[in-house]
C-alpha cells in the first residue's frame, strides 16, 4: 500500500516539473496580454509536430510563432487578426480547431447527419418486426387447417 | 431486384465507398501541408546576401522570369539529399534557381555550397526564420516555383527526387513558360 501511494505522489510531482515550452518564453510584462497570448498559444498547431499545439511544442517554428504571437499582441492585435495572419501563411491547418465554413460543413455536422439516419433506420427496422411479428401471432382458419394437417402428417410418419 | 434486397445491399456499398477513401488515405502523406499562399503574390521581403560571394535575394528580384526559390540550410540533412539534381537544374539551366539560407550560420552555409557547389544564382540569408514565416515555410528544404508575375504557383515540401522533378515541377515549369 505504502508503495502505491508513494508512487502517485512521485507522479504528480513528476507531471508537475513538466514546464511547458510557452513557459520557458520570456513572458509580456502586461499579465493580461501574456494570458491572451496563452490562450492563443493554446489554439494554433505546431506545424512541425502536428498534433501539439504550439502552446506544448518545443519546436523552434513553434518558439519562433510565440514570438509572433506575443509581438502582435503588443502591437495591438486583437486575437483575429492574429489567427487571421497565420492562416494566410499556413492555412486553415494552423487551427487546431477547423472553422465553420461551407467546405468544412460535412465535418462538423456529418457525424450528426450520420447518426440521425442510422437512428432513423434502426427506428424503421424495428417498427417493421414490429408488423410482422403483431402479423404472424394469428392464423386464419384454413392455416389452422393445414398446420393440423402438418402436424398429424409428421406424427404418422 | 426488390427493395429489400437494396436495403441489404446498402451497407456493402457505403463499406466500398469508404475502403475507397481509406485506400487513398493510405498514399497521403499527412505531414506535408499544402501551402495557403498558392496564386499569391510573394510576399514582401528584402534579404542580405550570405556573404561576399553571393547576392542577396528580395522579392521585387522575382517575376519577370519563371523561378525557384528553395529553401534550404546547412544543417538539414535532406538538402543534401536534393542537392545533386538543384546542381543539374542550375548546369541545365531550365530555370532561374534562388535560394534562402534558413536559419543557419553564414560560414556553416559558405562551407556546405563549397563542399556541394552552388546552384543557386541570388542567396539570402534569412537568420531569424521571418521570412520563412511570411513564406509559410515549416520545414526545410522547401521549394517555391514563382511565376513570372511574382506569383507563387506551387510550394514542394521535403527534398526533391527525380520522380517530383519530373511530375511536378518541370511540367509546371515548362506550362508556365509558354
Amino acid at each position: 500500500m505504502k508503495i502505491w501511494i508513494f508512487t502517485l505522489v512521485a507522479l504528480l510531482v513528476a507531471s508537475l516539473s513538466v514546464a511547458m515550452a510557452f513557459e520557458n518564453d520570456s513572458p509580456l510584462e502586461d499579465p493580461l496580454m501574456e494570458s491572451r497570448a496563452r490562450d492563443l498559444a493554446k489554439e494554433i498547431r505546431c506545424l512541425v509536430c502536428q498534433n501539439q499545439s504550439i502552446f506544448d511544442s518545443d519546436a523552434a517554428l513553434a518558439k519562433d510563432l510565440r514570438k509572433i504571437v506575443r509581438e502582435r499582441i503588443t502591437l495591438g492585435d486583437d486575437n483575429a487578426a492574429i489567427t487571421e495572419y497565420l492562416v494566410a501563411r499556413y492555412g486553415d491547418f494552423v487551427l487546431l480547431k477547423p472553422p465553420i465554413k461551407p467546405k468544412t460543413y460535412l465535418l462538423w455536422f456529418g457525424p450528426i447527419l450520420i447518426f440521425l439516419v442510422a437512428g432513423y433506420t434502426v427506428l424503421q427496422f424495428f417498427k417493421n418486426a414490429n408488423k410482422v411479428g403483431r402479423k404472424s401471432t394469428s392464423l386464419n382458419s384454413l392455416e389452422r387447417k393445414r398446420v393440423k394437417e402438418l402436424i398429424s402428417d409428421t406424427e404418422v410418419e | 431486384m426488390n427493395k429489400s434486397r437494396l436495403y441489404f445491399l446498402l451497407p456493402v456499398i457505403i463499406f466500398g465507398v469508404l475502403c475507397i477513401f481509406l485506400l487513398r488515405g493510405l498514399s497521403l502523406d499527412p505531414s506535408a501541408v499544402p501551402t495557403a499562399l498558392t496564386d499569391k503574390n510573394v510576399p514582401i521581403f528584402d534579404l542580405p546576401a550570405l556573404d561576399d560571394q553571393t547576392i542577396g535575394l528580395a522579392s521585387s528580384d522575382l517575376g519577370g522570369e519563371v523561378s525557384l526559390i528553395n529553401v534550404f540550410a546547412s544543417w538539414c540533412l535532406p538538402c543534401r539529399v536534393e542537392h545533386p539534381l538543384l546542381m543539374k537544374m542550375a548546369g541545365d539551366g531550365v530555370v532561374a534557381l534562388h535560394g534562402i539560407n534558413y536559419k543557419d550560420e553564414s560560414k556553416d552555409a559558405r562551407a556546405w555550397l563549397d563542399e556541394l557547389g552552388d546552384p543557386f544564382g541570388r542567396i539570402g540569408a534569412d537568420r531569424d526564420g521571418r521570412v520563412g514565416i511570411e513564406l509559410g515555410v515549416y520545414g526545410v528544404p522547401e521549394t517555391f516555383v514563382i511565376d513570372q508575375s511574382g506569383r507563387i504557383r506551387y510550394k514542394h515540401i521535403g527534398p526533391i527526387t527525380q520522380r517530383d522533378l519530373d511530375k511536378y515541377l518541370l511540367p509546371l515549369i515548362e506550362k508556365l513558360n509558354q
